[in-house]
């Protein structure tokens, strides 16, 4: 019989194997799994775990801090993604930054700066540049435009963190997780071959995945055929958006302005190698991102975000999730944003 | 924070274009992909991030195949 949508769900439903935890990295993949009732579909022996793919939870609290002592200078203005705006740093958000008087605007892509900055010589424009490997190209290619056109009333104040580095921090400090859903569109850029040493070196299969439901159970339903087979692969289930290689031309660029550095992840700590800084060729660019990672950057008081990022609890295992911590009012990170874990079973579980 | 969003180029010069997103017209850089007029990009930020091969349609019933080869089924 050849193989279809309907023997999948079949399959998946119908396992009973061994307990398989499954890790689902990118917290577009987690709102995808809750909005196309995908749980409903899972055999009992199946849990699957939401990962640290949200770069607005894992941003510390010190960088909203910074942020906000920026935009508070009379000649600043910040530009940040709205999914920043609700989160918490160790005083206020952005938001409430904002409505005491702070010069915040919300940005839909970095590329919106050059017009701004040109037209209003006289302001410092700082980007507030989060994001991961998908969103880094956008800054790479506005950097290359500031260069190019001589532009220098535009900074850059970066927590641009790195998937693989956190991809390898899991898998070594926490054997549970026994499969993992990569992120599809961060894999648009670095390619699918770039799993295959985390998949070889922890015994751990990759499925490269799209954000349809059916990509996400096609990918389901290889994660548990290669544990069957006790295989250690990646395969990429997404290819009409990635390849093996990645996109080159983008990492190159990526490479021209950023070097890789260690970074703080809220919730869970210092990652090696995790973080990309502007290299010193362009350090001009750079509005003070080297000092914000510190170990003073706590969490809210019962918060549990660190253990939601790192796939240790569900959300509803946190004695704040839903009672004292909502969207509208969230005290953890991973509350804020539409992709954040909590935020994404507030709204759909 | 990573979701990107396809449509299909209307107008480029290798560094920038237009793309159509079922009728909103937004402009994007196109300095990291290789496309032309009539490509399906994924659009992130304001970014051409990756060149789309085919339609998910087309893909999920290769992907079927794929499955099968790889995990034997029959």
């Amino acid at each position: 019989m050849n193989l279809n949508l309907e023997k999948i769900i079949k399959e998946i439903k119908n396992y009973a194997g061994t307990n398989l935890k499954i890790m689902e990295v990118c917290g577009t993949h987690t709102a995808s799994i809750f909005k196309n009732g995908i749980r409903s579909f899972l055999s009992p022996d199946i849990k699957l775990i939401s990962g640290p793919g949200c770069p607005v939870c894992v941003t510390p609290a010190t960088y909203i801090d910074k942020a906000i002592k920026l935009a508070l200078k009379p000649d600043c203005i910040l530009l940040t993604f709205g999914d920043m705006m609700k989160v918490p740093g160790f005083e206020k958000s952005l938001s409430e930054a904002k409505a005491d008087g702070a010069n915040i605007e919300v940005m839909y892509s970095p590329q919106e700066v050059l017009k701004k900055a040109t037209s209003n010589i006289n302001k410092t424009y700082i980007l507030a540049c989060i994001g991961f490997e998908t969103t880094i190209p956008a800054y790479s290619l506005l950097i290359e435009e500031l260069d190019k056109n001589r532009i220098t009333n535009v900074k850059f104040l970066t927590a641009l963190r790195r998937v693989i580095p956190a991809l390898e921090f899991i898998c070594s400090t926490d054997s549970e997780i026994d499969a993992f859903i990569a992120p599809g569109h961060v894999s648009s850029i670095l390619g699918s071959e770039v799993y295959g040493e985390l998949a070889s070196k922890y015994k751990k299969p990759f499925a490269v995945a799209g954000f349809e439901a059916e990509h996400i159970l096609i990918a389901l339903y290889d994660l548990l055929k290669q544990k069957e087979k006790c295989k250690y692969e990646v395969h990429n289930l997404y290819p009409s958006a990635v390849r093996p290689e990645g996109n080159i031309t983008a990492l190159q660029h990526i490479s021209r302005y950023f070097t890789p550095g260690p970074a703080y992840w809220r919730g869970i700590g210092f990652i090696e190698e995790s973080g990309l800084y502007l290299k010193e060729k362009y350090r001009k660019y750079d509005a003070g991102s080297f000092d914000i990672s510190d170990e003073s950057d706590k969490l809210a008081p019962k918060c549990r975000c660190g253990e939601v990022i790192l796939g240790k609890i569900n959300p509803d295992e946190c004695p704040m999730f839903a009672k004292v911590c909502t969207p509208v009012k969230p005290k953890g990170p991973c509350m804020v944003s539409t992709e954040g874990t909590c935020g994404i079973w507030y709204r759909f579980s | 924070m990573c979701v990107a969003l396809p449509g299909k180029i209307i107008e480029t010069d290798g560094t920038n274009g237009k793309v159509d997103f079922q009728g909103n017209i937004v402009n994007v850089n196109m300095g990291v992909v290789n496309a032309q007029v009539g490509d399906y990009v994924l659009v992130h930020a304001g970014c051409a991030i990756e060149v789309m091969k085919k339609e998910m349609a087309e893909e999920i019933i290769e992907l079927f195949a794929e499955l099968e080869n790889l995990h034997n089924e029959s």
